[in-house]
């Protein structure tokens, strides 16, 4: 056989479907939700500071918004990893075709970034100039370099008066606050994307960007009460190992820490209770209706993705956590292995959605299963596959790392 | 200086476009809108599909992957050929094997072997691409590679595709796939390049039986359109309000 067919190697057919279907939609397009919904997770988190004056959360703030502008950047890689000719992913952005849900990525895209560029710009203004005046005179080539970046990076605003600083915060402010709903935007209409497309019976309903900007919001606090945890937790490790005596004591940082968590974590079972009656709602709805696509779909629900939907989504990813959020007498540990749970949970709810909405077959007369490529022999199973998700999972992180020489978020004074 | 009948309609036509023009009034139209704005108004291509006429050999499918250069073995196609075999207890079986491109020679469905007694109704569907008067297809691409002609042909450049995939997602005819050597979206294009030089499609051509006819929709006089504005015809899928344009004799309530 002549040239490569797309979708061939993973997917397997059963019952009666049309030749050319396939499961076009893999493990990228489950990632892809995932990420931006982490984007605006993290975003509202450093918003919580800026904008209602969290004081406590002033540490993290500066982390989640420097980690949100680097789960941004990554945000567009699996969506590019995905498709069939990557180099031209760039007409999105220049030539996008305004009827579908896609080209709005490029104008969402590019307005959240800037938002948050700036606003980490106007958070580390100051730190531009010192860093750049301090280096000019310094000798050495990366002194040089580096003082060159700063130079730049100040982009000429020297001054950093009382006044000047004063108008800063008030800038950080507004881009905060207008931050927020670009940021459950850009999410929603990720949801939106798959809520429209009338072909796909699991698909189809107004509820999607709903239920999606719920379950981001879920993801991105739950992801941003991990980190925090291990900060906090690297924060604790540095206050016993290092000689030098501290102003806090372990047991003071423990208290704060279980007490910032704990009223979170309220809110996280507020969004995630707005999760799932949404999703169960859509559930009771169809099945209520029973309209032609019931049939196939009841099948695929209630019994090839059984496990997927109710053990691993719902039981383990919001049930469990939920009983381990709400017990009494919380602890550290129980909460990690809730988050992660809760991650998980949201993680399975994109896969239910993306790979679930192509398990049946547009006959509604026969199935189609994904299976994951696990090791990659040749591009396509590299990207559409497990190593892919995970290039795509461990990106932010390598970026984060990078950003941070750059503008240092995690130094506590 | 001749003065010929066509120069008279030429300047007429021209003359009453130029005088529409500015009353239409926003911009002035480039001769090759114009001709296009002609043309919508005469042809709209269509296609009917007498299922009665039908007997699965498959030709069409091979005249098309010739025609349309979409590699011979490759399990995806453009046109194909669904059997249906229905049982005198209900049940309901259809197959589609390589897009019944070798045609249906044997009495099993995939794994089920039919007895010929079993059977109540037997018959053949060919599908293509619906060329739908409204197509998701063409709103859902995001840089605007597929396209539709003022003919109401939905086409793809593969010079622009992104190869998203999200117009595959959208046809609920399963329609589309992406072409396995240019890798950008693929899909029957009701041969195109044959209609505007007064040929048939491959698979008409092709087809022993007149079990398919591609015309002209806007054309009173065309077989084709005598035959939909006359006889009783059925569309696939039309609750999904893409209005499609192939046409089909004979269409049963188990077609998918
Ligand atoms: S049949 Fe599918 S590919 Fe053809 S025009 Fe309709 S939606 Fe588009
Ligand atoms: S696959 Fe190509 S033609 Fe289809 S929607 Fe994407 S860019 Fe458009």
């Amino acid at each position: 056989m002549e040239g490569y067919v797309h979708g061939l190697e993973w997917t397997t057919k059963e019952l009666f479907t049309y030749p050319n279907e396939f499961i076009y939609w893999s493990i990228q397009i489950v990632m892809y939700p995932l990420m931006t919904g982490l984007v605006a997770g993290a975003f509202v988190l450093s918003s919580l500071y800026h904008v209602f004056g969290q004081k406590d959360l002033k540490d993290m703030a500066k982390f989640s918004l420097v980690f949100s502008f680097a789960l941004l950047i990554a945000a567009p890689m699996p969506l590019l990893l995905h498709l069939q000719h990557p180099l031209r992913g760039t007409e999105v952005f220049f030539t996008p075709h305004f009827t579908s849900a896609i080209s709005a990525f490029g104008i969402v895209f590019f307005t959240y970034s800037m938002i948050v560029a700036s606003e980490i710009w106007f958070v580390y203004r100051k730190f531009f100039v010192e860093q750049a005046l301090e280096l000019k005179d310094k000798e050495g080539i990366l002194n040089k370099i580096k003082g060159c970046i700063y130079r730049i990076l100040t982009l000429g605003a020297y001054d950093i008066s009382e006044e000047a600083l004063k108008k800063d915060e008030k800038a950080i402010k507004i881009l905060a606050g207008v931050g927020i709903p670009v940021a459950c935007f850009l999410h929603g209409y990720a949801g939106f994307i798959f809520g429209s497309v009338k072909a796909n019976a699991l698909w189809m309903t107004p509820l999607m960007p709903v239920i999606f900007i719920m379950s981001a919001i879920v993801s991105g606090i739950a992801l941003c009460m991990l980190t925090y945890i291990l900060i906090m937790e690297w924060k604790k490790f540095r206050i016993k190992t290092s000689k030098k005596p501290w102003e806090l004591t372990v047991e003071d940082v423990k208290g704060a820490e279980l007490e910032l968590i704990r009223k979170t974590s309220k809110y996280l079972v507020g969004f995630m209770i707005a999760a799932i009656t949404l999703e169960l709602l859509d559930l009771v709805f169809r099945g209520y209706t029973a309209v032609k696509s019931w049939d196939i779909l009841r099948s695929v629900i209630y019994g090839k993705d059984f496990v997927n939907i109710f053990i691993l989504q719902y039981g383990l990813g919001n049930l469990l956590p939920f009983v381990l959020l709400l017990l009494p007498k919380a602890s550290i540990r129980r909460m990690v292995i809730a988050l992660v749970l809760v991650l998980f949970g949201v993680f399975m709810m994109r896969w239910n959605v993306v790979i679930g909405g192509q398990a049946f077959s547009l006959t509604f007369s026969g199935y189609m299963h994904y299976h994951i490529p696990i090791i990659p022999h040749n591009i396509e199973t590299f990207k559409e596959g497990l190593m892919g998700a995970l290039v795509v999972g461990v990106m932010p992180f390598v970026l984060f790392w990078a950003f941070n020489k750059i503008v240092p978020s995690l130094k506590y004074k | 200086m001749k003065f010929t009948r066509r120069d008279f309609l030429k300047t007429a036509l021209s003359g009453t476009i130029a005088s529409v023009l500015p009353l239409g009034g926003l911009r002035i139209l480039k001769p090759g809108e114009v001709r296009a704005e002609i043309e919508k108004t005469n042809v709209r291509w269509g296609f009917l599909v007498d299922t009665y006429k039908c007997v699965g050999c498959g030709f069409c499918v091979k005249a098309c992957k010739l025609e349309n250069e979409v590699p011979y073995d490759a399990p995806v196609t453009r046109t194909w050929i669904e059997r249906y075999v229905i049982l005198k207890d209900g049940r309901v079986f259809a197959d589609t094997p390589m897009g019944g491109r070798d045609g249906f020679v044997s009495l099993k469905v995939r794994e089920t072997e039919i007895k010929p007694a079993d059977i109540a109704k037997a018959f053949f569907v060919p599908k293509l691409c619906n060329q739908c008067e409204k197509p998701p297809c063409v709103q859902v691409c995001p840089v605007g590679a597929t396209y539709q002609r003022a003919d109401g042909v939905v086409l793809v450049d593969r010079s622009w595709c992104i190869g998203c995939g999200y117009c595959i997602m959208a046809c609920p005819y399963g329609v589309r796939f992406f072409h396995p050597v240019y890798r950008t979206a693929e899909k029957c294009t009701f041969c195109i390049h044959r209609l505007v030089k007064g040929m048939k499609t491959a698979c008409v051509q092709a087809c022993p039986f007149g079990a398919r006819q591609v015309g002209n929709l806007k054309d009173l006089n065309d077989p084709i359109t005598k035959v939909i504005l006359n006889e009783r015809v059925a569309v696939l899928k039309d609750e999904y309000g893409t209005k499609p344009q192939v046409y089909y004799l004979g269409l049963d309530k188990n077609v998918r």
